[in-house]
């Protein structure tokens, strides 16, 4: 590491990761809606076709079945495509592919072909687009086997998952927040490639877990500042890795604590936070020292009014209430 | 760790406070100073030990096993602690 | 289906109980384990508890009545949208079973299923009504811990979620119990025992056990050495607070041999042994004035010594000051008796009905004992075991007092 540093926005450090494939390997190609002479939807290749020309920065006609099933052929035949779908709620007409095809290749084949696609998506609320483009539905991939699905959340993550993601033989699918877009931050000048398993602790504390990940993580690290005022330590975790999960770091950490709570833009039923609490609930019982809490979006659609949507998805007075219910405040 | 100075007589009464707390059964009782605790009065091991234990958390007296045969009496207990508590 | 809660027996010796108090009104919620009266019996004030989780119903009879053994006390009513657990009450008619029309599985006690799967639940849990509240919520965390330690959950309050208790509590319910405690109020009743009812309880379980059980009778000489002088060094480096006493090295020593000796830990009932399926010792305790009480440490096989002796301690304090639960005086799966330091050699126990075995611990001298090729001074305990011959044999007998002295030789392994 030189140490050396640079202002940059989670946007930023995405493209930048995209060009970094681009130079390292010829297989690597970028395709979706609008990703070429438009930029992106959310701006993140915008200037790339200029530098890479059309063969590799390639627009799509807008249909998800069909760009998305092109982009697992191209990996069946060599390529590592980046697919870039607008957002989640757009992925479900990709959805047969990603399942059926992508996902059971390399078992079906007995090992014979691998998919090593990488599918980014948009996720989640908060800019006002409604319901058809505002769900955070990753717990739908992060259900199915034979895929990878990871949120990167912090500008390392957003910066380092994508080379590993398409060095990875299986399809892996990576979930970008589109609050996140806009954060600015420091990075090492240097930074590369991180692994896309495996959980983070963010924050350590010893009171309570704070379980979270993607456009969450924000503002529970926020919740944790606020709790610590109150004399509360909450440690933060950041899932990173939504398939598989890493329970070993939950598990140690709700035994330190003894209390956790896992905060998800999904919708509580059926959520990742269903699934993580199930888990310290197998795995960690006997450790608990309260209830598991859970703060999810309130399940409706998610309405259009920025007051109706602020306040259908988790925000930090929620998350410092819940935090402060494990330990019977 | 600064001990308060405190008479014969107080240390006396905080013995025999401490005594009826673990041996509330003997609080009717007019205990002699003189009289043997364990014999006159069938205190048995739990009694013996959870009022060195109550002494030692009143009076800040560390009391070791070795020392419990000069407790046998209230007054022999008093004339113990009061040296014990004595400055250097 | 309204069902009855009678008046309970606390041991072989006890005929009838008096009504002192209802410590909880019609209409509240109980919990099993829950104590709702105070009873006189010939071994004092006893706090009775309820064995299931119900709602406290109508009292049936009125404080200062004496009442049999198996009388009807008062009226316990199922919780709402639960089955009796009585196996003979026909399972409650729920909204689910009219609706999808299926037949209540047969038989035993039956917890039908709620009507309509539960809505979800709020982001705060507190939603259910103070009144609807069982009193002993503990965390699973609380729980385990207890277990470890020893610690009983139905005498701590919760601070935690819904008024759970949590790791906070039981470990300031720790502090607590290594200080002195202060003594408990005196029940405003009387809760020492009557003496002379208390005579006769004895006279009665005693005359039945050396009528009905054959005994048989063994000693055996322990060097006890090796454990007096880790006990002692043990102590020294301890405050008063935190010593132990010799008896609950004998107490944890019996409990972890009679794993090996599963005939020597139950009950004979209705001609035949019952095992019993955990080890509570019963700790013989001597009241000042005549008469003993010897109340439960559950599970003394799973406690350390520092929770065995906070458990001894306690209960030393509620023989002293009234206050024993009933389920400690009918618990008992065994009973160690031991005569402290101012006894004398050797104590041949008589077996308190329907247990099987009672072992006995002389008070520890330094006796002259053969080591090697020479005579040494060494502190000797003399450990008795008084079984009943119909489910064990003197064999087995000596095995058990053999296994007891090994495991009094390794104390730092208790």
């Amino acid at each position: 590491m030189s140490g050396e540093t640079i202002q940059i926005t989670y946007r930023e450090a995405v493209r930048a990761a995209i060009r970094e494939a681009l130079d390292r390997d010829p297989r690597v190609f970028l395709m979706g809606e609008d990703v070429g002479r438009y930029g992106g939807c959310y701006a993140v290749s915008q200037g790339l076709y200029d530098d890479y020309g059309p063969a590799r920065i390639r627009d799509t006609p807008l249909s998800e079945c069909g760009f998305t099933g092109a982009g697992i052929g191209a990996a069946l035949g060599g390529m590592w495509p980046i697919v870039e779908i607008m957002t989640v709620n757009f992925s479900l007409l990709a959805l047969d592919q990603i399942v059926n095809n992508a996902a059971t290749i390399r078992h079906m084949s007995g090992g014979q072909f691998h998919v090593p696609v990488v599918i980014r998506m948009a996720t989640g609320a908060g800019k006002q687009l409604a319901a058809q483009h505002s769900h955070s539905l990753e717990t739908w991939y992060a259900h199915v086997p034979g895929l990878k699905v990871a949120a990167p959340a912090t500008l390392e993550d957003a910066r380092g998952m994508l080379w590993t993601a398409l060095t990875d033989p299986d399809p892996v699918i990576l979930f970008e927040h589109v609050m996140l877009y806009n954060r600015a931050g420091t990075l090492a000048a240097d930074a590369s490639a991180v692994p896309i398993t495996g959980a983070a602790v963010r924050r350590a504390g010893t009171d309570v877990s704070l379980i979270t990940y993607g456009g969450c993580l924000f503002k529970t690290l926020e919740a944790a500042a606020q709790l610590a005022a109150a004399d509360i330590a909450a440690e933060v975790i950041d899932l990173r890795s939504l398939r598989p999960l890493d329970d070993a770091t939950l598990m140690a950490s709700v035994a330190k604590t003894h209390r956790a709570v896992i905060i998800d833009e999904g919708w509580r039923s059926g959520s990742l936070a269903a699934e993580v609490s199930a888990r310290i609930m197998e795995q960690a019982f006997w450790e608990l020292d309260a209830p598991v809490g859970r703060v999810c979006s309130a399940e409706v659609p998610i309405p259009y009014p920025k007051h109706l949507e602020d306040a259908a998805v988790p925000q930090v007075p929620a998350i410092v209430a819940a935090a402060k219910a494990t330990l019977g405040q | 760790m600064t001990t308060h100075p405190l008479s014969r007589e107080a240390i006396l009464a905080i013995a025999l406070e401490a005594l009826t707390r673990v041996a509330p059964d003997l609080a009717d009782e007019s205990i002699a100073p003189d009289a043997d605790l364990r014999e006159d009065y069938d205190l048995d091991s739990m009694d013996f030990l959870n009022w060195v234990a109550a002494l030692h958390e009143r009076l800040g007296v560390d009391i070791p096993e070795l020392d419990y045969p000069k407790l046998a009496t209230l007054g022999a207990a008093a004339d113990y602690l009061l040296q014990a508590r004595a400055p250097e | 289906m309204t069902e009855r809660f009678h008046m309970p027996s606390l041991g072989a010796d006890m005929e009838a109980g008096t009504l002192i108090e209802w410590t909880r009104q019609p209409g509240e919620r109980l919990a099993k384990g829950d104590t709702i009266a105070v009873i006189e019996t010939q071994k004092g004030a006893i706090e009775v508890e309820v064995f299931h989780d119900a709602i406290m119903g109508r009292p049936l009879i009125a404080i200062g009545d004496r009442v049999p053994v198996g009388a009807p006390m008062a009226e316990l009513e199922p919780l709402e949208g639960a089955a009796s657990p009585s196996p003979s009450a026909p399972p409650a008619a729920t909204g689910a079973q009219s609706a999808g029309g299926r037949a209540a599985p047969r038989g035993s006690a039956h917890r039908p299923e709620p009507a309509a799967a539960a809505p979800p639940r709020s982001a705060t849990p507190a939603a259910a009504s103070a009144a609807a509240r069982p009193r002993h919520r503990a965390s699973p965390a609380a729980r385990r811990l207890a277990q470890r330690r020893g610690l009983d959950l139905a005498a701590l309050t919760g601070s935690g979620p819904e008024g759970a208790i949590t790791l906070a509590d039981l470990e300031a319910a720790e502090a607590r119990a290594g200080q002195p405690q202060p003594a408990p109020a005196r029940r405003p009743s009387g809760g020492k025992a009557d003496l002379a009812a208390m005579r006769q309880a004895i006279a009665a379980a005693m005359s039945r056990s050396k009528r009905e059980i054959p005994h048989y009778y063994l000693a055996h000489d322990i060097d006890f050495t090796a454990a007096a002088a880790w006990l002692e060094r043990r102590n020294g480096e301890r405050s008063p607070g935190q010593r132990l006493l010799s008896g609950v090295l004998f107490i944890k020593a019996v409990a972890l041999t009679l794993q090996a000796f599963p005939e020597l830990n139950g009950f004979h009932r209705a001609g035949r042994f019952e095992p019993a399926d955990a080890i509570h010792v019963g700790c013989a305790i001597a009241i000042r004035g005549g008469g003993l009480v010897a109340p439960a440490i559950h599970d003394a096989d799973r406690q350390d010594l520092d929770a065995l002796m906070a458990r001894l301690r306690d209960l030393v304090a509620r023989v002293r000051s009234g206050g024993l639960k009933a389920s400690e005086l009918s618990d008992p799966t065994v009973t160690v008796s031991s005569l402290g330091e101012r006894g004398v050699d050797r104590l041949y126990g008589i077996i308190y009905p329907p247990q099987v075995a009672i072992v006995g611990f002389g008070t520890p001298r330094t006796r002259p004992w053969v080591v090697g090729d020479a005579v040494r001074p060494r502190t000797l305990v003399t450990a008795t075991l008084a079984a009943d011959h119909r489910h064990s044999d003197g064999h087995r007998g000596a095995l058990f007092l053999a296994g007891l002295a090994a495991h009094l030789q390794a104390p730092e392994a208790l």
